[in-house]
């Protein structure tokens, strides 16, 4: 188990260093010279090419990958160029209010999705399973923001139940904090409700056709038993995976929500530094998800040894 | 985005003829009729936007701004003051193109990578760990820095949403080539000393062409929804061009004066992803063969 | 035979698809089975035999079967109205079913024991400790070693053939009085399948259980059945008490079935064409897991596992040598690396006198077509997208023959293996298996080989296709003097067609010689043993009388 870890953990490097580079050079070789950003409109030319020292940016391409590598190893993820601010810091600041969100959302999805996408798979053709299969088709259809804003239409608008925008910190006292919440987090788990009780339907048809629960019903077995004892166990593992996969609807989703919600959280912060150009904030922003990405994927598969004895790393 | 979910192989042991005829006599359920109903007059809607639409849609009028309906603005008038109807049929164009063009593009580059690292193990070990490496950045990150580092044009928004999406088409190939080599026809072909370029083209290829349909409705779809998260973050073409997104970033600002913006446009841009889900769901079920079991 | 009531009597039952042109599946079909009693229903594929015991425990597919009319009374209760509550009450005790594929018949992420234990908690009150008592005690009854440890395992952790005895365990658990055994060795190796067999004997005398078996293999109703229920297309034929209905058929359908169950006893030897070796194999091995890489490292050099391991044999011109062997001893990895589909680790293969064995595939082009395949699966063999023309003339084409001539030459093939001529322009799907596996021996014909090898050619067909196809062998190696290497299981059709045979056990050569000698006076103890656990062995098929 250990060695498998271990194993996986070496197979992460190439691909972040795939990632690292691939961002490295998009942003290198992209138009736009970030001393020149940084100077302003009005600097001389030597303005420029002294920020460019001191930036690094005169030395050759593959020794700035070097040094850029070294120093996001040592945890330097270099500083904004727009606020002059350490980007770590940066990130920190902004990181309550997006896995506040991205919690709330994830137990939205589970206790909603799992249990659609099992009726819906033990009723195949009835009227229940069309349901759950309609609002997954249209929950995967219709945008996150145009259900943000229909969301915010009748329970904040029409209604007056919630509050429109905005987050309050946890510190501030948790009732204001879970209502400003359930909106986002609604939100948010729209996509992934649809995507997951679609999984969870699909991959429990493919079990409930399986020998074993052919097996199962010949010896007597009650339905529930079935479903749940046999059926759901062996329907984890692609349910789990398409967690992991599902993580970039999860960050696409962030942005948005965040976006259409006034949430100061890191998909706020993305969107800021892209439109102001501040390198070293998107690409720490992008590393940080990328390798977000590697480490939710290889605890989903060390997972697969909890719900499959056959699996023995 | 449903991308991921249908990867997985359909078994498909038809010629590519029955494939097609399989496609033309599907007898549609209702659900698929009104998909593709909609669909065409989305099409039909962009195809001819000048002639639907009332008004120039990027024409500003100061004096009328955010008007609501009337016999003039159809669904009224945006902070600038242009007409919102005549903005949201010509946003179809934008939506379609962008749909259409990234479908074609992702299969243009994924097919011959997936085919080539489904069949050359030393192609496959490089190009796949490089694939591992696109997939962990998510999508929408690498076409919102993709889009912005250049110049947002209908090209480099293209490339932008295809780039993300190419490792999924990818894997779908090669997955499919790696079961299908397996295929004692495959060996057949071997022992006959059949040139490799011929088995790729005669023997594999084809097996990957119906999961390679469905899979290209749902890229459609989701490229379409890409585009509009760009444009509704106010990071994709310039906020000028009529897109439903942009239409909707317009009407972040004034959501609780003038609902009609976003809820117009994401009518539209909804059911427009609505219905090629759907069309690509139908496809999927006529394609995807009831495997009988066998009898005794 | 009992006097009592019959424990099953399936009366007039009919089962029709659920579409909308309902199509019958089983026409009226009638038999009973009484305490103790083994009743065999036995039919080639699409019979409707699995269709009978899947209604009587009421599993019939739902969307796609239903059961529209007749009775099907267990101690005569009628199942078909059973309450569906009622239903899971009698499975598993008063009813239990044994399937066909061990391998999966079992959920692979739970234990043995847990299994076993939850048909206890759902259909009785008994405490955990003697559910535990009792699924030990089940566990110890079909045989098992160290049944403390098996309790605690998970399927994947057993063979297939234990798995099937915990299949019988579970199923015999509550002590039912009706077992259903669904082609419960059909995926077992000859060698399981005798002990499974003698098992569930032992097991039914024991517990005076009736038995309702479901096989194809007529060798297995030899074995196992009382009485046999022959059906076809859904409709029973003929049945009566096994003796009978094998020394006397009364129906001309029985009657084929018997006659196309290939002999035990080994064909008359053939006068040699010639003394050409066409094929010369000598000291062949392939050993998996050897290292090939570069930076070993601090790893052990790991010495791999030898799938072959010095084999030798030549096959005359003319002449078909057979190999036989179970699953695992190698005969279809030799069958590979003799096609270099798989490069062997060592010996030599000549094919006319030319080694092949460590050629490149540019080196081996000039020779793949002098040897040529035939596949196991004829559902897998031909590729459905192009026409079986298109298929046909590819190889010839390969090689530089005018697309013309290769065309007459695949019309002049089809005619030789019995398809009509216009199958050139059709595809694959619109041929049933038998056929499909004929088109594929016409593929290899058409390189002109001088050896075919033929892997399981006919294992995955039903047996009076399988006399068909092997006729067809014996036909084409009449009129075109090619020779064969014939990769088998079975060794009633190794005493069909081979001239010569080599029996293989775990990679390496146990027997090889003329197939009168290697299969009438067996030398190695487990050929013998082969011999001996062969189903249906004390039956002359074609003769309607013991084997003498």
């Amino acid at each position: 188990m250990l060695g498998y870890f271990i194993r996986r953990l070496l197979a992460a490097i190439p691909v972040m260093l795939v990632v690292a580079l691939s961002v490295f050079l998009l942003l290198r070789l992209s138009p736009g010279d970030p001393a020149v950003i940084i100077a302003g409109d009005m600097a001389s030319a030597e303005q420029v090419a002294s920020i460019r020292a001191a930036l690094g940016l005169d030395q050759p391409i593959y020794t700035q990958f070097f040094i850029w590598i070294g120093n996001m190893l040592q945890g330097d993820f270099g500083t904004s160029l727009i606020s002059q601010t350490s980007v770590l810091s940066m990130i920190t600041q902004r990181l309550e209010p997006t896995i506040s969100l991205a919690i709330a959302a994830i137990v939205f999805t589970v206790l909603i999705s799992v249990p659609l996408g099992v009726i819906a798979a033990w009723r195949q053709g009835s009227w229940i399973d069309n349901l759950v299969m309609s609002i997954s088709v249209v929950g995967f259809s219709v945008p996150v923001f145009v259900i943000g804003y229909v969301l915010i239409q009748v329970f904040a608008i029409e209604l007056g139940w919630l509050p429109v925008q905005g987050y309050r910190s946890l510190e501030n006292g948790v009732g204001e904090f879970a209502r400003r919440l359930v909106l986002p987090a609604l939100t948010l788990s729209s996509v992934y409700i649809a995507l997951i009780a679609r999984m969870t339907r699909a991959s429990m048809l493919e079990v409930l056709k399986e020998d074993y629960i052919r097996t199962a019903r010949a010896k007597g077995l009650g339905e529930r038993l079935i479903l749940f004892r046999h059926a759901l166990r062996n329907a984890g593992v692609p349910i789990l995976t398409v967690i992991g996969t599902g993580f970039a609807l999860m960050v696409s989703g962030v942005v948005v929500t965040e976006s259409v919600f006034n949430i100061p959280g890191l998909g706020r912060l993305i969107v800021d530094a892209v439109l102001a150009r501040d390198y070293p904030v998107i690409q720490a922003l992008i590393l940080l998800t990328a390798g977000l990405y590697v480490v939710i994927n290889l605890l989903i598969d060390l997972s697969y040894a909890i719900t499959d004895p056959r699996i023995r790393y | 985005m449903p991308t991921h979910l249908h990867t997985q192989e359909l078994p498909a042991r038809y010629s590519l003829h029955g494939l097609v005829t399989r496609l033309l006599r599907l007898r549609p359920r209702t659900t698929t009729l009104i998909a593709a109903t909609t669909l065409l007059l989305i099409v039909l809607m962009a195809l001819f936007a000048p002639l639907i639409a009332t008004q120039d849609p990027t024409a500003l009028s100061p004096t009328s701004r955010l008007e609501s309906m009337s016999a003039a603005h159809w669904l009224g008038t945006d902070a600038y003051g242009r007409d919102l109807f005549s903005r949201v049929v010509y946003g179809a164009q934008v939506s379609l193109a962008v749909g259409v063009g990234v479908a074609f593009l992702t299969v243009l580059i994924g097919l011959p990578l997936g085919l080539l690292a489904g069949y050359f193990r030393a192609i496959d070990a490089v190009l796949m760990r490089f694939m591992d490496g696109l997939m962990a950045i998510p999508g929408i990150l690498a076409a919102i820095a993709i889009v912005s580092l250049t110049s947002a044009n209908l090209w480099t928004l293209m490339i932008a949403i295809t780039v993300p999406e190419i490792p999924q088409i990818v894997r779908l190939v090669r997955s499919q080539v790696l079961a299908t080599r397996e295929e004692a026809f495959v060996e057949a072909a071997v022992l006959m000393s059949t040139p490799t370029r011929t088995i790729l083209w005669r023997h594999l290829m084809p097996n990957t062409f119906a999961p390679l349909i469905v899979q290209c409705t749902y890229v459609c779809a989701a490229a379409i929804l890409t585009e509009a998260t760009l444009s509704f973050l106010g990071v994709g073409l310039s906020s000028e061009i009529p897109t439903w997104g942009n239409i909707m970033s317009d009407g972040r600002t004034y959501f609780q004066l003038q609902p009609s913006l976003i809820f117009c446009a994401g009518l539209l841009l909804s059911l427009c992803i609505l219905s090629i889900n759907l069309l690509g769901d139908a496809a999927r079920d006529s394609l995807d063969p009831v495997m009988k079991r066998k009898e005794g | 035979m009992s006097t009592q009531d019959p424990v099953l009597h399936v009366d007039a039952l009919v089962v029709e698809t659920t579409d909308k042109t309902p199509k019958q599946i089983l026409k009226a079909v009638s038999f009973e089975i009484h305490a103790g009693e083994t009743l065999c229903l036995v039919g080639e594929s699409g019979s409707g035999k699995s269709v009978s015991s899947l209604t009587t425990l009421g599993l019939l597919p739902p969307g796609s079967l239903r059961a529209t009319s007749g009775r099907v009374l267990l101690d005569g209760e009628d199942l078909l109205q059973a309450t569906p509550k009622r239903l899971i009450e009698l499975r598993g005790s008063r009813m239990a079913m044994i399937f066909q594929e061990p391998m999966t018949a079992l959920n692979p992420v739970l234990t043995v024991g847990k299994q076993l234990d939850e048909v206890l908690a759902c259909h009785t009150q008994a405490s955990g400790a003697e559910r535990r008592a009792q699924v030990l005690d089940a566990l110890e009854q079909v045989h098992l070693p160290d049944i403390q440890r098996m309790y605690t395992s998970y399927p994947h952790q057993l063979s297939g053939g234990q798995r099937q005895r915990i299949m019988i365990a579970m199923a015999l658990l509550l002590k039912p009085r009706l077992l259903i055994a669904d082609e419960p060795t059909t995926a077992l190796d000859v060698t399981t399948q005798h002990q499974i067999l003698k098992l569930i004997r032992e097991l039914q005398e024991k517990h005076g259980t009736a038995v309702l078996f479901i096989t194809h293999d007529m060798g297995v109703v030899v074995d196992i059945a009382d009485r046999v229920c022959v059906m076809n297309t859904g409709v029973i034929v003929e049945q009566g008490p096994v003796n009978q209905v094998l020394s006397s058929p009364r129906e001309a359908y029985t009657r084929r079935l018997l006659t196309a169950v290939p002999s035990l006893t080994p064909r008359p030897p053939r006068p040699e064409r010639g003394p050409r070796r066409v094929l010369d194999v000598a000291e062949l091995a392939k050993e998996y897991g050897v290292s090939k890489r570069l930076f070993n490292g601090w790893r052990k050099p790991r010495t791999g596992t030898r799938a072959v391991n010095d084999v030798s044999f030549h096959l005359l011109e003319g002449r078909t040598l057979g190999i036989v062997g179970e699953s695992g001893s190698g005969k279809s990895t030799l069958a590979r690396c003799v096609m270099r589909l798989i490069d062997p680790t060592g010996g030599t293969i000549r094919i006319n006198g030319q080694d092949i064995a460590d050629l490149h595939p540019r080196g081996l082009k000039p020779h793949r077509g002098r040897i040529q395949m035939v596949f196991q699966d004829p559902y897998r063999s031909l590729n459905p997208r192009i026409t079986i023309g298109q298929s046909l003339i590819e190889g010839p084409m390969n090689y530089g023959k005018p697309r013309r001539e290769a065309l007459a030459q695949a019309e002049e093939l089809l005619q030789l293996v019995g398809l009509p001529p216009d199958a050139i322009d059709r595809f694959p799907h619109q041929f049933s298996g038998g056929q499909r596996q004929r088109i594929a021996i016409a593929r290899a014909l058409a390189m002109e080989p001088d050896v075919i090898v033929a892997d399981e050619a006919v294992s995955a067909l039903d047996v009076s296709v399988q006399a068909q196809v092997l006729a067809l062998f014996d036909d084409i190696q009449k009129r075109l003097g090619v020779s064969i290497l014939f990769i088998t299981h079975d060794l009633r059709v190794a005493a069909q067609i081979c001239d010569d045979v080599l029996v293989m056990q775990r990679g390496q050569v146990v027997e090889y010689g003329p197939a009168q000698q290697v299969l009438g006076h067996p030398q190695a103890s487990y050929t013998r043993q082969l011999i001996a656990v062969a189903p249906g062995r004390s039956w002359n098929f074609a003769a309607f009388a013991p084997a003498s």
